[in-house]
């Protein structure tokens, strides 16, 4: 059946949900350092939901969500407010969730994004709002008796949670898997959230419909929950744009429902149609005061904002690199900054000859490094100045290109600066013709057949013999000398 | 000595500090008259005199380095929606009948760090819904001045105990008028303060934009005392006013000449008893005399809908803040049914009392998709028009003054039956809740042998005017410190 799928579009709609990192939890002094802690020790009565406590708004939360809206160019509402949305479950503490309704902080934004192979597109933002994360429940079985059990972990209740909503603006999983990775580089280049998918703190729900193509109104949207990676979302939108595809294509009537990823089924299966939805009876939170957010607040996180990816990536562009190296130097923030301190460390000679030198060696041994240690790019010993060292010194000839990279594998396991290394391993390039020709003589002397070879005609044989040389030095030979030199010995006999 | 439960606060302040008597000495008195009259009236659901005796112990430490505070060694009832560390906290449900806080809330952070008393924890309507302290899953309080008849409610406990000599001075909260209907009925002082005056934090909350904690006295003074050890800005309650507390003691004993007082005509209806009226009436007479300029043509006319806006806004925000109690974490808990939602439903079912699960499910039904704004949102829009007219008022007027309660205190079982007419009890003290304004009751006579209480209702923050105005009448009028025969 060839193009079932294309009689249809695909419209997709994404809710992010983001921890922040901010120190203490959104409405009490709890830390939010609970990783790897015992269960229920980041607790208080507040975020214990104990009967007559009272929020109170963590102020940075509110500067990272305001930095956030900034980012994704919404507008920061100066009048918003918090609402209680009601509805009992054993990991809600209150049995309320405080959230945001109707005023949300930010709203009207959009992000830009691009698949590999198609043009640039904006995605739109409805809504950034503030909002409490749950308790975590852990589900058990008794292993005498097998009955189920649930254990409360309160660690993760009231953690500062951002809920991302976008506009119904993508049009293919593919879409939708940009989208979530260009937002997971905005939310950490502003440093707001760790937003990592596999660790729970940044999480995905999409709305999913199809409808024939060119229709205006929306067909019926399934919701799609139980993502746990970007690989899942895509897959679980793909199986979702076919299963809807054919069961139209069929001439059913699709039901509005939730349905629910099951990663080793790659299938979505039923949880609840909209008969069973919840009424939240959302109501303006008595305990809060509505938030004024003044313009100087505004402006006082606009003033810390950071460049973003598009624009690093454009500097980079401009820079002279290639799309491939600009979109990945400008991956992270740490990795464009590290990048732009070692190209400014570069001084003297061509800015675009810098440019190029300084991304060669990132994208090179800093990158392997980083890969191979599992690392973050500023735990690296190899500081952005060292770095610029060790290149100024290849270029000035001091050590070889290919000596340099076991230098820096020292640097970088040692914290040694260029200097030391080469001085302490006696890796500075030979360039003295009196001491490689010595070398030169013997190598001839001791390899009669490639002698004989590069006489009778075969060019070839003088790089064995340059080999020969480095192999001894250790590379530190200076190649070009040791070229001429052969020539030389070689052509005088 | 036996005698020194009778004394006012601030009598008994005086005289501990000219060594008259020790703090332990007073708590004793006030052990004993518990130990006298306490089964007859039940004021309180826990007594606590061990803690009691220590922390008078504590006072008399403090009195001798003379580091006191006018409420060092005095000793204090506390209504038991307010959370105390380490001491049963109930809030007169079956739902946390053994629930023993991990915290501190800040009033009685405040009561301690004056080296005030707690002699135990007072009666209430369970989660501060009712009128008369019937609706306490630890049974009724009793009318100190006929124990046939209810003391009023929902803070009927923390006004019981004064009356009958069980403690000095109290902490109720207000959320309709349950600390100035029960200190009507039953000849006490109190003050319901402005919302955000007193921090909420720790209090068992019921209408989280309605409760305020505030204090019920023998007298104005000894109101105005505990006032100042509780009012103020409390970083953990956001809704608390940023602005220091004044000293309401600094408006004791002022004239009252010129004070313009509004006495609303919606306030003198059909349904109030002649005696309360006269009561009022002669009142009125008293503050003219002292000076001040009576004006009886004015109009409320929001008035009839406070009660209507109140039934809607207190239920829904009810239905949220008792959402938290189901069985899992701490409290009564249910667990004889196989799943873990029927568990809830059971802990729910058998855990809160019938007027509690009544509120629980109008304001449910208020909130509910499709029924929002015809009552959520109305009558916060009618809330609003109530403020402008209290807003408007006070433009004119210094203080407002209407009765407290159109009748003095009923039998006990004759309205526990019928809602509505329970309700109605509440009719003059809502308006001003709905408001936020503060507004305070003081005794203005006998009807039939039974007290009548007078209310004063000030602007926003003004809880200085009314303490000023009522200590004035009060001293005028000679109602202060009146006890029954019991």
């Amino acid at each position: 059946m060839p193009a079932v799928a294309t009689d249809f579009e695909t419209v997709i709609g994404l809710e992010v949900h983001c921890q922040l990192t901010t120190r203490s939890k959104m409405f009490c002094a709890c830390s939010t350092d609970y990783a790897g802690a015992a269960p229920n020790t980041h607790v208080c009565p507040v975020c214990l939901g104990m009967p007559g406590v009272l929020p109170v708004i963590n102020e940075q939360a509110i500067a990272d969500i305001v930095m956030t809206g900034l980012a994704l160019d919404c507008e920061i509402t100066p009048f918003s407010k918090f609402d209680r949305k009601n509805y009992p479950y054993p990991d809600l503490m209150k049995g309320y969730q405080i959230s945001q309704y109707d005023l949300p902080v930010c709203k009207g934004g959009s992000l830009e994004i691009q698949v590999e192979g198609h043009e640039p597109r904006r995605i739109g933002i409805t809504r950034v709002h503030m909002e409490e994360d749950t308790a975590r429940l852990l589900h058990r079985t008794d292993p005498v008796t097998g009955d189920g059990y649930s254990l409360v972990d309160v660690n993760r209740s009231g953690t500062p949670l951002m809920e991302i909503v976008s506009e119904p603006d993508m049009r293919t999983p593919a879409e939708a898997r940009e989208y979530l990775v260009r937002l997971r580089q905005v939310l950490r280049y502003i440093g707001v959230s760790e937003a990592n998918m596999e660790e729970g703190n940044f999480r995905c729900d999409a709305n999913i419909s199809l409808r024939p193509r060119g229709q205006a109104e929306f067909g019926t949207k399934v919701e799609i929950k139980n993502m746990n990676s970007f690989r899942a979302v895509h897959d679980a939108l793909v199986f979702e744009e076919k299963r809807q595809a054919a069961a139209l294509s069929a001439g059913e009537k699709l039901i509005q429902e939730t349905r629910g990823w099951v990663d080793e089924r790659n299938e979505t299966v039923s949880q609840r149609s909209k008969e069973h939805a919840n009424d939240y009876r959302y109501f303006p939170e008595p305990d809060l005061p509505p938030l004024r957010l003044s313009s100087a607040f505004v402006e006082s996180v606009r003033a810390r904002l950071p460049r973003l990816p598009a624009e690093r990536k454009a500097e980079l562009l401009d820079l002279g690199l290639s799309e491939h190296e600009a979109v990945t130097l400008s991956e992270s923030r740490d990795r464009a900054d590290y990048y732009d301190a070692v190209r400014a460390a570069l001084t003297g000679g061509e800015p675009a000859r810098a440019a190029k030198l300084a991304a060669n060696w990132v994208l090179g041994e800093v990158l392997r490094w980083v890969n191979t240690t599992g690392r973050d790019i500023q735990d690296l010993p190899v500081t952005p100045d060292r770095l610029a060292e060790l290149i100024t010194m290849v270029g000035q000839g001091t050590v070889t290109a290919q000596a340099a990279k076991s230098v820096f594998e020292t640097m970088a396991e040692s914290g040694k600066t260029a200097a030391d290394v080469v001085a302490e391993q006696g890796l500075a390039q030979i360039s003295g013709s009196d001491e490689l020709r010595d070398m030169v003589r013997a190598v001839i002397a001791a390899n009669e057949k490639a002698v004989a070879d590069y006489r009778a005609g075969k060019d070839s044989a003088i790089k064995f013999l340059i080999g020969q040389v480095m192999r001894e030095t250790k590379g530190r030979a200076n190649p070009a000398l040791l070229q001429d030199l052969f020539t030389e010995e070689l052509t005088e006999k | 000595m036996s005698d020194l439960w009778r004394l006012t606060a601030h009598e008994a302040h005086e005289k501990l500090r000219a060594k008259e008597f020790t703090a332990v000495e007073l708590t004793e008195s006030v052990l004993a008259r518990v130990d006298a009259v306490e089964p007859r009236v039940h004021a309180y659901i826990t007594l606590t005199p061990e803690l009691a005796l220590e922390q008078a112990r504590e006072a008399d430490v403090r009195l001798a380095s003379g580091t006191a505070t006018p409420l060092t060694g005095i000793p204090v009832g506390v209504k038991d929606l307010i959370v105390t560390k380490g001491v049963r906290t109930t809030a007169a449900s079956r739902i946390l009948e053994n629930f023993v806080p991990p915290y501190d809330s800040h009033v009685y952070e405040q009561v301690r760090r004056a080296g005030g008393v707690m002699i135990g924890k007072t009666n209430m309507d369970e989660f501060a819904m009712g009128s008369s302290t019937e609706h306490s899953a630890f049974g009724p309080s009793r009318n100190p001045w006929n124990l046939d008849l209810v003391p009023g409610g929902s803070s009927g406990g923390s006004a019981a105990a004064i009356a009958a000599g069980e403690c000095l001075v109290s902490l109720g909260s207000d959320t309709g008028g349950s600390i100035r209907q029960p200190a009507a009925l039953c000849g006490c002082v109190g003050l319901d303060p402005t919302y955000g005056r007193v921090s909420r934090y720790g209090i068992i909350a019921f209408g989280s934009s309605l409760d305020q904690v505030g204090p019920i006295g023998r007298d104005v003074e000894d109101v105005a005392t505990m006032l100042d050890c509780i009012a103020g800005h409390d970083p953990r309650d956001s809704t608390t006013a940023p602005d220091p507390a004044p000293d309401y003691r600094h408006y004791l004993g002022r004239d009252v000449r010129g004070m313009k007082v509004g006495v609303p005509r919606e306030y003198f209806v059909a349904g109030m008893e002649p005696g309360v009226k006269q009561a009022v009436e002669t009142a009125l007479k008293t503050l003219e005399e002292l000076g001040c300029e009576i004006d009886t043509d004015f109009s409320l006319p929001s008035t009839e809908h406070a009660l209507a806006v109140y039934y809607i806004i207190a239920p829904s925000e009810a239905s949220a803040n008792l959402a938290r109690y189901d069985g899992v974490k701490y409290g009564f808990s249910d667990r004889t049914a196989g799943s873990m939602w029927e568990n809830m439903e059971h802990t729910r079912a058998h855990g809160f009392g019938n007027e509690v699960k009544r509120r629980i499910m109008l304001g449910t039904y208020a909130l509910s998709a499709g029924y929002y704004d015809a009552y959520y949102l109305k009558a916060q829009k009618v809330r609003t028009v109530i403020n402008d007219e209290f807003a408007a008022a006070f433009q004119k007027y210094d203080v407002i003054v209407t009765p407290t309660a159109p009748t003095v205190a009923f039998p006990i079982g004759s309205k526990v039956d019928d809602p509505y007419a329970m309700y109605l009890n509440d009719v003059y003290t809502l308006p001003a809740s709905v408001a936020g304004l503060p507004a305070i009751n003081v005794p203005c006579g006998f009807s039939e042998g039974l007290p009548v209480g007078l209310q004063v209702v000030g602007n926003f923050f003004d809880e200085g005017r009314i303490i000023q105005v009522a200590h004035a009448y009060e001293q005028a009028a000679g109602f202060a410190n009146r006890l029954p025969r019991l």
